[in-house]
């Protein structure tokens, strides 16, 4: 990688274009039509390039960028699994890149289909009786997740139930969707190893709850073994069971969310599925739901007649809508595309083999790392820093020296239950060589934290740019190039 | 870390000082410190309302953000504007940097808050 | 095994040695039994690359691929060819949310140029690094006005916005727990004497503003701001990126927060996304606003970064006293937008709206020079407009898909709503129009 830190807007040259764009032979005036009061009057301060500036601009700031690609990037509840090319392929379609969302649905038979597929593929798979693959991301899932839960309660004429119970180790989305839905978090205690404390959930369990948010496995890699008696007092109280499909990876192909008495989910198509994160997206977070909760899912419906015929229809009793059309379709033709080629028995392989690749870690780096929770883990695991503590390296400090190595840093800091959280997932799609090459390196660092401790303290050595200024750019927040130009 | 022994303290690590029915409210040196470098204060508008245990603003850190619970109730007469500029000033003096002034509807809840000796056994916990 | 799982018999053994058991099946044993499933999955079994290009190849004989006389919310713009390559380098695509800045400058710095821009077009001074589309990123704005105006819980809605928005917008207020008010419209715009009076009300916290409007006419909101402001609410402003390189900006008019749509940059109509929902806000409102924010700031050599700022306000830290629960949000769309605003320029984006706007006049014209077409508004409009007709439009609809045309949206009673964009040349204009007389 090189350092090249130039904005296009550096590299601008007053009368330079980037553009050519049809001749304009309408004879009409049509902006002449327009009051001018109506008209833009401000300046206009945008870079004016060449195509092959703008190539090599943007090529150069792609070498500055870290991917799946790149190398084994083990960030834990992630999911960074290798993204398959001919996903990419089949997206880019043009009989699919250049379908108008509003298209009479007679005209979009194929797209429609496509969905139509997904839809019942994902019901299948983790055994719930519809989805909706409207809602745009995991964090949009899950709110739209709830909206089915209150709309379910409000429908029974349940209108006391405005409270959703939280494990204390959930990650913030959770309880951040739970607001925007318009739910009272209460929080259920975690037992040391990131279980549901089933004594402390009994008590909060009442008339005035609309359900729970769970994930299983939990928040450290471990499964809720006691889910069927969690899913019973739940229902129960009246409560509906919601399930943060972000941790769906291991268990798909050897458990459907469904079955464990779940009623509500979403799956995060950018983990489980291997679309690509996109730094940062887009996503897609379909959701799933129990046959008495179908009628609440979100406008539109994609439905088929019984002549084979595909047709978008708008439920009265649907929550609303959360997306301006059917949500990210490309993306769900990318997860279309992985589920067909690892066909009904790859699909087997994927939890498994996620699991096994987590575990391996786990059991290759516990002389060296702290680890919390022993047992068997699902698709991750969290280490609670560094065994030997005297080193004063900390959790952070092997983070950025893991970038010294090639590596991608795993998640840190999360879950909240250790000071010092790592937490590492693999996903089954790395090697063996991989996996040992990481294993080697973070004994490497264990090793380095012992002997030279202050050089780890130091890391990252060797990247692009070193440790960043955080507290100035809060502190003094410049948010784009005017104000840099300005200072 | 300080603590200043005429003050009197919150469990959530507010400090008060009371001027007559005017109290003044800001965040302990032991607060400042556990955050580490602030870089935003989030105040309340001169004329809310405060009350004794709600919250009534926070102060964010690059990674953390800590709301902050009104030790007295009462209405706010004066924000530390200084504070908009530079929260970092907190850091720098917790004690000096006061982050708002309330009119007391009830002089009488400082008379519920601990002194400096209580205060310091709660930081040692 | 397959393509994607690498594993050996030989690799699975070292590995399950290793760890202690003696099959993957032991991974799984703290499940309990009756949960694990042992069934055959309905879909079909593995497919080639050769047969999965063969079968999306299949599903794509079955779409129609026409030339796009509509909009509402989705334009058939013209892509740069550019941006495709530039999109599949892997590096961008494959990385996560960057929160190793150290070795994400790439996607950073992309991000700090697309707040550049977005501040740029809308006139305003903070832009996030993107929401999921342009209805989603309104219905945020109404919450964020909520949130900023602490105690009052209403928030007026133009009729004139766009019904797909209003509807995501009504979803997230009715759960949210705001109020939502929809005001009236009248020939075709806001009813602004309504819009007062509601605003008298006391408990306003904001007020959302098309432009241009669901009808494509550009309103005049001379003086709202400064009503809005004076009863200590906010003005946010639904608008359309891509024209505001011509129209007058939000800020400009005096709005608090600019959102939308910027599926107009460029982007592939794809059935309805991805897209890119934008929100842009002055400075005073920056700590309300959601997702993700990239600022500019020195490595500890002094050189100059980029690096996620303002984090404290984000929903991993603040939980459920965040302003929004967003975390992935449309990232590589808004490189998508990056590169097209940089290979376009003011002068590009200038002329994509002359183009759009002549070829929309010349059909408005040829339209209503066939008789068949009536004014409804007359208002100002720039690449979208709706006519009355006394045509079955759905019969010309399906005519004109017959022959290759996307027709203009069915609004009802008569009305029909038409897109043109640059790419839409006078011979096919003159065809469209010469299609549906025929029909």
């Amino acid at each position: 990688m090189k350092y090249y830190d130039k904005l296009i807007f550096e590299l601008s040259r007053p009368g330079r274009v980037g553009y050519e764009l049809p001749k304009n032979d309408f004879a009409t005036e049509g902006e002449k039509e327009i009051p001018s009061d109506l008209l833009r009057k401000s300046p206009l301060d945008l870079p004016e390039v060449s195509e092959l500036d703008v190539v090599r601009h943007y090529t150069n700031l792609s070498n500055k960028n870290f991917g799946v690609d790149t190398g084994f990037y083990p960030l834990g509840s992630c999911t960074m699994k290798y993204n398959p090319k001919i996903n990419e392929e089949v997206a880019a379609m043009p009989q699919f890149a250049e379908l108008h969302p509003l298209q009479n649905p007679e005209t979009a038979q194929g797209a429609l289909e496509l969905y139509w597929n997904l839809q019942n593929a994902l019901a299948n798979l983790a055994g719930f009786e519809e989805f909706t693959l409207n809602p745009y991301a995991g964090a949009h899932g899950e709110l739209t997740g709830l909206m089915v839960m209150r709309s379910y309660h409000k429908a029974r004429g349940d209108h006391k139930r405005t409270k959703i119970i939280v494990p204390d180790s959930a990650h913030g989305t959770n309880p951040a969707s739970a607001m925007v839905a318009g739910l009272e978090v209460v929080e259920v205690k975690s037992r040391p190893n990131g279980s549901i404390d089933i004594e402390d959930l009994k008590p909060l369990l009442n008339d005035e709850v609309a359900g729970i948010m769970m994930t299983n496995p939990n928040t450290l890699g471990m499964f809720e073994t006691e889910i069927a008696e969690i899913a019973k007092l739940v229902h129960d109280a009246g409560g509906l069971l919601y399930y943060d499909g972000a941790n769906f990876n291991p268990l798909l192909g050897k458990v459907r969310p469904g079955d464990m008495g779940f009623d509500i989910m979403h799956i995060n198509l950018h983990k489980t599925f291997s679309t690509p994160h996109g730094g940062g997206g887009p996503g897609s977070g379909p959701v799933g739901v129990a046959k008495h909760l179908v009628k609440f899912l979100p406008n539109p419906h994609v439905k088929k007649d019984e002549n084979g015929k595909f047709y978008v229809e708008n439920g009265d009793e649907a929550l609303g809508s959360v997306s301006t059309f059917f949500g990210n379709f490309g993306v769900m033709m990318k997860a279309y595309a992985y589920i067909l080629s690892l066909g009904k028995e790859g699909i087997k392989e994927v939890g498994p083999m996620a699991t096994l690749n987590a575990n391996y870690i786990k059991e290759s780096l516990k002389d060296d790392y702290l680890l919390p929770i022993e047992g068997v883990c699902k698709h991750e695991f969290v280490f609670d820093g560094l065994k030997d503590k005297s080193t004063g390296v900390t959790t952070l400090n092997v983070a950025k020296r893991l970038l010294d190595y090639g590596f991608h840093a795993p998640t840190i800091y999360f879950p909240l239950l250790f000071h010092e959280s790592m937490m590492i997932e693999p996903t089954e799609t790395e090697s063996l060589e991989t996996l040992d090459e990481f294993i080697d390196v973070m004994h490497k660092v264990a090793k380095e934290a012992r002997e030279t401790p202050d050089e780890v303290k130091n890391a990252p050595l060797t990247t692009i740019v070193r440790k960043l200024d955080e507290t100035t750019a809060a502190k003094n927040p410049i948010l784009n190039y005017k104000a840099l130009k300005n200072l | 870390m300080t603590i200043k022994e005429n003050l009197r303290y919150a469990e959530s690590h507010e400090w008060v000082s009371l001027d007559g029915e005017i109290a003044t409210v800001g965040i302990t040196d032991y607060a400042q410190h556990a955050l580490g470098d602030i870089v935003y204060v989030d105040m309340p508008e001169v004329g809310d309302e405060v009350t004794a245990g709600e919250e009534f603003g926070a102060v964010e850190s690059v990674k953390a953000a800590s709301d902050l619970y009104s030790p007295v109730s009462g209405e706010v007469v004066e924000i530390n504007e200084a504070l908009e500029d530079e929260p970092g000033l907190i850091n720098q003096d917790a004690f000096a940097n006061w982050i708002m002034k309330v009119k007391v509807s009830d002089p009488s809840e400082v008379e519920g808050l601990l002194d400096a000796e209580a205060y310091a056994k709660i930081c040692e916990e | 095994m397959n393509r994607y799982i690498p594993h050996t018999e030989e690799d699975i053994k070292v590995m399950l040695e290793k760890i202690g058991v003696n099959s993957t099946d032991d991974l799984f044993s703290d499940i309990p039994e009756e949960v694990i499933f042992k069934g055959e999955y309905d879909i079909p079994s593995a497919m080639s690359e050769v047969e999965l290009r063969k079968h999306f190849q299949e599903l794509g004989d079955k779409n129609t691929r026409l030339k796009v006389f509509a909009g509402g919310g989705a334009y058939d713009h013209y892509s740069p060819s550019v941006i495709g390559h530039l999109l599949s380098r892997s590096e961008f695509y494959t990385a996560y949310t960057p929160y190793q800045p150290e070795i994400s400058q790439g996607t950073l710095q992309y991000i700090f140029e697309y707040q550049s821009m977005i501040c740029e077009l809308t006139g305003l001074e903070a832009s996030n690094a993107s929401m999921y589309d342009g209805a989603t990123a309104t219905a945020e704005a109404a919450m964020m006005m909520v949130a900023s105006a602490k105690k009052k819980n209403r928030v007026l809605v133009s009729a004139t916005v766009a019904p797909r928005v209003v509807e995501v917008v009504n979803t997230y207020t009715k759960f949210h727990g705001v109020d939502l008010t929809i005001v009236p419209e009248k020939d075709g715009v806001t009813d602004l004497e309504a819009l007062y009076a509601a605003l008298e009300g006391g408990d306003v916290a904001g007020v959302i503003v098309p432009c241009p409007n669901k009808y494509g006419i550009i309103e005049d909101f001379t003086g709202v701001a400064d009503k809005v402001h004076a009863v200590k609410a906010l003005l946010a402003m639904n608008c359309d990126p891509s024209t505001l390189a011509v129209l007058r900006t939000p800020a400009e008019w005096g709005a608090d927060i600019a959102c939308g749509d910027g599926q107009t940059l460029g982007m592939p109509l794809q059935f309805g996304g991805p897209y890119l929902g934008f929100m842009a806000c002055s400075k005073a409102q920056l700590r309300k606003m959601p997702g993700r924010v990239v600022g500019a700031t020195k490595d500890a050599d002094g050189k100059r970064a980029f690096v996620l700022t303002l984090q404290a306000r984000e929903q991993h830290i603040r939980r459920e006293k965040a302003t929004s629960n967003i975390c992935s949000n449309q990232s590589l769309m808004a490189l998508y937008a990056t590169v097209y605003v940089a290979l376009m320029g003011k002068k590009g984006l200038e002329e994509v709206n002359k183009l759009s706007c002549d070829g929309a006049h010349y059909l408005y014209n040829k339209l209503l020079a066939t008789g068949k077409f009536h004014k409804v508004f007359d208002k100002p409009f720039l690449k979208e407009f709706t006519l009355h007709t006394d045509l079955d439009v759905k019969k010309v609809n399906e005519y004109l898909a017959s022959k290759g045309y996307m027709g203009g949206i069915d609004l009802g009673d008569g009305l029909v709503e038409f897109a043109v964009t640059e790419k839409r040349t006078k011979e096919e204009i003159d065809e469209f129009v010469t299609l549906m007389l025929e029909a």
